[in-house]
């Protein structure tokens, strides 16, 4: 990254910043939150998140790091429950319903909202039991053979089977790094989850195994509402159709990505995805 | 963010003779590091040696012993078949022996006297037994073979010398000749001591064994492993994975990590004031034994347990929580059973450590002489480290060896105990 010299920040005229609420049109919107504040514990991580998520379509999360996106991903499902010190505020609505309420369980929602992480981490199972878990613990197959089906489509979908077909049996940390991460998208999928968050899934990946990720990301979006994070601005234009960028807590500008990428209203968000800062 | 442009490489170079006496001073140090390492283990390994050594040079000899054949003549002027608990069947067995050895008794039975102070009063017990089961037997002859007095045994093993002066030494010199005699004739025989292992405590050497105190240790064991190793794991797991982090927490951890360094002679007394005098448990029984020592070993399973818990990655935490498990199921699916070895291997070095101590067991009472093997969880027992104990301060020279001969059990134990950890280990360990 060049270094910045005092002349280019002399050079923007024009100090620009969008309304937090302007957003553009979108079709039909999956996850809509409103004033999302986090605290841990003294510190607030997220002021006043307003955004809309559309279904069945990928919607990428960047910003420098620190900068809330993926706390606010952990929202979603609610993964912040296990930190003792976090508190959530606001709301978070799937279809209407609010994620927040005392009477929604965690472990329901979670059925429902999948979550792949940073590291790949299948458990120290079988490629099998890895896939078949989730099923299982939530009742899902009422026998084996219906196990097993989920088992082989939710692997399809990941576009795993062919490679683990003939080896299902065989433990899934044996299995390279983009295959694990695969393994633990099967893993999501199988439980029949209508959002799939992911937290920077590529960021422990070589190019290759990266690419096969994207491609399979844009396969699922016909079906699933997806939410990235990333740290690849790259990767944000290459999978995602809806750009969100939030910076030291705050969602600054939200859009469809061409649009983010090619004509950004606020100058933090230019000045983010042209390498100035980040 | 902004990046300010940084210089490139040092600006001033050290010179080169500088730098290379330096490194010369850094290549010292680790040689001196490495030179230590190897003197520290060298120490230790010294110090295992001789502790080894000393204590097996000193027991192996418990585990040979020497058996004498003698035939008896069951004369029925001495033998009342109406009642075959009244005879003196040591004399009997002294007769045969003085018959064998051609010398016969005095008046005052001085002769008899020294000839019985050289066999265990076991082959007598033999007779009588023999004709319990067959009174036909009066007035024949039957061969018994049995144990010799521990000082003759200690003779026959070369412990008792005939160039110690004789009045410095437990046998004369004509009873040393009559054992050279019956060595001569053949009805000695050497070989491997299982009366030590099918044996509990007697107050005759020759004759008492470990067995009682094995089993005493056995069940005792066994009531500290059924009690502190589920009690402890699951404290450990509830306090490390669903209790709040909050001042009390905080206050009972740091008391279950005093507790690990109370002194066991504490728990001792705890267990005699609670169990014993509070609760009526019986005591010097396996039972109470195992409670105190469940005590005890609880804040060593627990802190074993935790750390155990700890050490498994978050990422798996978060990849069941993620799928949707319960907290529970996220903890007995998955971050139990990867903490397992560790578990294990806590628990049975501090079951380990249990089996070892002595020191509370003296305080409930398992400091008694008890010659057999306990009736049951509430019978009075003895256990190996209290055995080594009570033979340690026995005055007969014959139980020296034998409280090294017991060591040797109480390591063998030990080792069985540990070796099982490390394989148990082995098989319950998963790579993530």
């Amino acid at each position: 990254m060049p270094p910045a010299s005092p002349d280019d920040s002399v050079s923007a005229p024009v100090i620009r910043t969008a309304a937090p609420q302007a957003q553009p049109p979108i079709g039909e919107i999956k996850i809509r939150a409103k004033d999302v504040n986090v605290f841990y514990g003294d510190k607030q991580a997220l002021f006043d998140v307003n955004i809309d998520i559309a279904a069945k379509s990928v919607t990428a999360f960047i910003g420098p790091s620190g900068c809330g996106k993926s706390t606010f991903l952990r929202c979603i499902n609610r993964m912040n429950d296990t930190i003792p010190t976090a508190k959530v505020s606001g709301s978070i609505e799937i279809d209407g319903n609010d994620v927040n309420l005392k009477s929604v369980d965690p472990v329901v929602l979670r059925s429902r909202v999948g979550m792949v992480f940073q590291k790949p981490n299948p458990f120290p199972k079988t490629i099998f039991e890895n896939v078949a878990y989730g099923p299982r613990i939530h009742g899902l197959a009422t026998g084996k053979a219906e196990l097993e089906a989920i088992v082989e489509s939710s692997l399809k979908k990941a576009g795993l089977w062919n490679e683990v077909a003939d080896r299902l049996h065989q433990p899934g940390t044996g299995l390279s790094g983009g295959q694990q991460q695969r393994l633990v998208i099967a893993r999501a999928i199988a439980v029949g989850p209508e959002v799939i968050l992911m937290d920077e899934p590529c960021s422990a990946l070589d190019p290759i195994a990266t690419a096969k990720i994207e491609e399979l990301i844009d396969e699922l979006r016909s079906q699933f509402c997806i939410v990235i994070v990333t740290h690849s601005m790259a990767q944000a234009a290459r999978v995602s159709q809806r750009t969100a960028f939030f910076h030291l807590g705050k969602l600054v500008e939200a859009g469809t990505t061409e649009e983010m990428f090619t004509n950004p209203r606020d100058t933090r968000t230019q000045d983010y995805i042209t390498g100035r800062f980040g | 963010m902004t990046d300010a442009p940084a210089p490139v490489g040092p600006a001033v170079r050290t010179s080169q003779t500088a730098m290379q006496a330096r490194l010369k001073k850094r290549h010292r140090a680790e040689m001196w590091f490495k030179a230590q390492g190897l003197m520290a283990i060298t120490i230790a390994m010294i110090f295992l040696v001789v502790l080894v050594g000393r204590i097996v040079g000193q027991g192996y000899t418990t585990f040979q012993t020497h058996t004498l054949s003698v035939p008896v003549y069951l004369n029925p002027e001495r033998i009342d078949a109406a009642d075959l608990e009244g005879v003196n069947y040591d004399f009997i067995v002294a007769e045969a022996m003085m018959k064998k050895l051609g010398v016969v008794d005095d008046e005052f039975g001085l002769t008899s006297g020294k000839v019985m102070d050289l066999t265990s009063r076991d082959l007598g017990f033999q007779l009588l037994n023999q004709l319990k089961a067959d009174k036909s037997l009066i007035g024949k002859t039957v061969t018994v073979t049995g144990p010799f007095k521990a000082d003759a045994d200690l003779y026959y093993k070369g412990q008792i010398k005939r160039s110690t002066p004789q009045d410095d030494r437990k046998l004369d010199d004509q009873q040393l000749d009559w054992l050279d005699q019956l060595k001569k004739d053949g009805s000695v025989k050497s070989g491997f001591n299982f009366a030590f292992f099918t044996n509990s405590d007697s107050t005759e050497p020759e004759q008492a064994g470990v067995l009682g105190a094995v089993v005493g240790s056995a069940m005792m064991l066994l009531i500290t492993a059924l009690i502190a190793v589920p009690v402890g794991v699951m404290a450990a797991v509830y306090l490390e994975e669903f209790a709040p982090k909050n001042r009390w927490t905080d206050i009972i951890e740091v008391n279950i990590n005093n507790l690990a360094a109370v002194p066991s002679i504490v728990y001792g007394l705890l267990g005699l004031a609670l169990f014993i005098n509070w609760l009526n448990v019986p005591r010097s029984s396996p039972l109470v034994g195992g409670l105190v020592l469940a005590l005890m070993a609880l804040p060593t399973v627990i802190i074993a347990t935790r750390s155990a818990l700890k050490a498994v990655p978050p990422s798996i935490r978060e990849a069941a929580l993620g799928v949707g498990a319960s907290k529970t199921q996220t903890v007995f699916h998955h971050v139990l059973p990867l903490a397992m070895p560790g578990v294990m291997t806590g628990a049975i070095l501090s079951l380990a450590h249990a089996l070892g101590e002595t020191a509370p067991l003296l305080m409930i009472g398992m400091v008694s002489f008890v010659p057999g093997v306990p009736e049951g969880l509430t019978g009075a027992a003895t256990v190996l480290p209290v055995q080594v104990f009570i033979w340690e301060n026995a005055s007969e020279r014959a139980f020296h060896e034998r409280t090294a001969g017991a060591i040797i059990v109480l390591l063998v134990f030990m080792i069985i105990m540990n070796a099982a950890a490390v394989i148990l280990r082995r098989r319950f360990e998963r790579r993530w």
